[in-house]
């Protein structure tokens, strides 16, 4: 009998296209024609082009998403006025700022922050849109949901951004631009306002998971790469049927660590510190502001901030015992 | 294969150079200013470093004599320099012309027929900040220290200050779309940052906000600043450091942005700087707004206002910390709390 088996080769090897596995009548309708062999695909991953499932999720989806594409960018268009050239020069600056800090969680002018919540609106209805479509999608092949639970770890930390914590700070002021600096810059005041983001714990966590995420990949990638040569990709038949390739994998870092993981514990590790990084920052963004107003204080409070020797004379506040600078009045100086 | 690593390799260091030519090449000096471990370092680039030597050289000047016969006794119409002695009042007159007006001369302030009339716009100006720079150099000292300010120390040979701000006219397009909210361009005076790009109103007039937004106790109890205001904040704080060429840890510990207890000891002196800067601009220069012709103003009818960068220039001691005050003594004015006369508002 015929298996399809995926190799350990750079060689690309053409034959007719794969449609797929047959699952019922109605998904094989919605499922496109396959596009084709791309040489460059072939290089990065499967030469093979589709066949996409696009569905009615998928187009919803897309509408959604592409209105609020539009909306930013026609938004950004405005304020180079209407320049296409500018618009190009000035792109990692311009901006979409959410609305003043006044108007609270009401519907502001369109030109001050309402555009914002439209196109942060759409965003979000595209986002989950496309969240069930994976959900339906992972359904209908009998897959597990792991990578729809995966995406929603990260639309977690979207939403407490966005949405969850503008509401409980009761300002749409609190979210995020949508602009590559301002967003950048909005991070940066995040933490000074809330004295020293580094201090949170669930932040301290979330580093934690995404260095360690890139820790494990940089570490599962290699060994597999490095046992390929034995058969070390066919992973998962390796779980069942130990071969020399997951012997020598096992030993290398049982030998250089003293322990190791299995073929099938490595991806609940994988899985499991890709998705606590977006899960435990959540958490972290959830709680600034709400219930800690200042997480170099709370650090201090809680014994994780070290005081350091003094270094030069200590300051104090001068506001404390010179007053402001005098107010305008004329003539009396 | 070789042939293609070696390709890899040309691209890759190409593409890397190209990406490197915004950077200063090192060797850059880095003095330690802090406890070990805090990241509190001062870098300096030795080939800026002598640009800003150049830049900020002090032009000599000779001490005049006090003795001999008063100004105010010789010239008619002299209102606040009229206790200087003649050879002091007129050696000034002539610095004072070196220093502003080098090319235009008497005439860029005085009407040469008759050096005593005030019809020239220009001499009530000078009149005024005449008694400004008295003023800092008298009540100021906790910024301006001993070393004080002299017209010199803003104009270096301009009749306008080099940096000096405006308020900006946010121009409404069309209503429904194009708000740039002030901020969002690529501009030097924050540091081509997307923060808002003119800060100063918020805070370099009297009157005006603290920059004190972060929350002062652990749990929340009550002190409101959104982000936009912190986002404000920052961005006076990169125009102060861009004015000083210094970086965030000359006055900040960095850990705790708002701790003044580990903060080194310019923290304060930056703080009465800004109080000065406040002082400044609502008691001396906003007031004579009346007293300049429309081309001088800005976009907005407003007389063109200091900030860190008029004095500094880029260093953190204006003109390197060389004082130009033995040679000049009557611009130290008279002792705090003694009422000086400003020109009317209109």
């Amino acid at each position: 009998m015929m298996e399809y088996q995926n190799l350990f080769t750079q060689t690309q090897v053409t034959g007719p296209a794969s449609h797929g596995v047959p699952i019922n009548a109605y998904d094989m309708r919605e499922r496109t024609k396959p596009f084709g062999f791309s040489y460059l695909m072939g290089v990065i991953g499967n030469a093979q082009l589709g066949p996409i499932y696009l569905g009615r999720l998928g187009v919803a989806s897309l509408m959604f998403g592409i209105t609020a594409f539009v909306l930013i960018g026609f938004n950004m268009l405005a304020q180079v006025d209407w320049n296409p050239i500018q618009f190009v020069r000035q792109l990692f600056w311009l901006s979409l700022d959410p609305p003043a800090p006044k108007y609270g969680l009401t519907f502001p002018p369109m030109n001050e922050g309402g555009w914002w919540l439209i196109a942060g609106l759409f965003t979000t209805i595209s986002i989950m849109l496309w969240w069930y479509r994976t959900y339906r999608r992972a359904i209908a092949l009998g897959m597990g949901t792991h990578v729809p639970w995966a995406f929603a770890a990260a639309i977690w930390l979207f939403l407490v951004l966005g949405l969850i914590r503008p509401v409980l700070m009761g300002s749409w002021a609190e979210a995020v631009p949508f602009g590559i600096f301002s967003h950048l810059d909005w991070t940066t005041a995040f933490s000074i306002r809330y004295g020293n983001l580094f201090y949170n714990p669930f932040h301290m966590l979330s580093i934690v998971f995404l260095y360690g995420s890139v820790l494990l990949f940089a570490m599962h990638g290699a060994t597999i790469l490095a046992v390929s040569r034995f058969g070390g990709e066919r992973e998962i038949e390796q779980i069942v049927d130990r071969g020399t390739a997951s012997e020598r994998a096992g030993l290398f870092w049982r030998w250089t660590m003293g322990f190791n993981a299995t073929m099938e514990s490595i991806h609940r590790w994988a899985w499991w510190f890709a998705v606590l990084t977006p899960i435990t920052g959540g958490i972290g963004i959830l709680l600034t502001g709400t219930v800690v107003d200042n997480w170099y204080l709370w650090g201090v409070k809680h014994g994780i901030a070290p005081a350091y020797p003094a270094y030069f004379e200590v300051v104090a506040d001068p506001a404390l015992s010179a007053p402001m600078a005098p107010s305008a009045i004329q003539g009396a100086k | 294969m070789n042939a293609g690593l070696n390709k890899l390799l040309i691209i890759l260091g190409l593409a890397s150079a190209a990406l490197l030519t915004g950077c200063e090449r090192p060797p850059i000096d880095a003095v330690q200013t802090g406890f070990r471990g805090t990241a509190m370092v001062e870098i300096n680039n030795p080939r800026t470093q002598e640009k800003l030597a150049a830049e900020n050289i002090v032009p000599v000047s000779v001490a005049a004599s006090p003795d001999g016969p008063k100004a105010s006794a010789v010239y008619k119409n002299v209102q606040v320099l009229g206790n200087l002695s003649e050879a002091q009042f007129t050696s000034f007159m002539v610095a004072m012309t070196a220093w502003i007006a080098p090319n235009e001369g008497c005439g860029y302030c005085h009407n040469v027929q008759n050096f005593a009339d005030d019809s020239v716009y220009t001499k009530s100006v000078s009149r005024t900040m005449i008694q400004m720079t008295q003023a800092i150099n008298s009540n100021w000292n906790t910024h301006v220290k001993d070393t004080g300010v002299t017209c010199y120390t803003c104009h270096r040979g301009n009749a306008i200050p080099k940096e000096v701000w405006f308020e900006t006219a946010e121009k409404k397009k069309g209503g429904m779309l194009g708000n740039r909210n002030g901020q969002n361009m690529p501009s030097p005076v924050v540091g081509y940052s997307s923060l808002p790009n003119q800060p100063f109103s918020s805070y370099f007039l009297a009157g005006k906000d603290a920059a004190r937004v972060t929350g002062p106790t652990a749990l929340p109890n009550g002190h409101v600043k959104s982000i936009q205001e912190t986002e404000s904040v920052f961005a006076v704080m990169i125009h102060q450091s861009n004015a000083l060429g210094v970086n965030c840890t000359y006055c900040h510990n960095s850990r705790a942005f708002a701790e003044w207890e580990q903060s080194p000891p310019q923290r304060a002196q930056a703080w009465y700087g800004i109080q000065m800067v406040k002082d400044v601009n609502s008691n001396y220069i906003v007031p004579i707004t009346s007293v300049f012709p429309p081309h001088r103003l800005g976009p907005d009818g407003d007389v063109a206002k200091t900030n860190c960068a008029t004095c500094h220039q880029g260093v953190n001691k204006p003109l390197l910390g060389k004082s130009m005050l033995k040679e000049f003594p009557y611009l130290v004015g008279p002792p705090a709390g003694m009422p000086l006369k400003v020109a009317q508002q209109k």
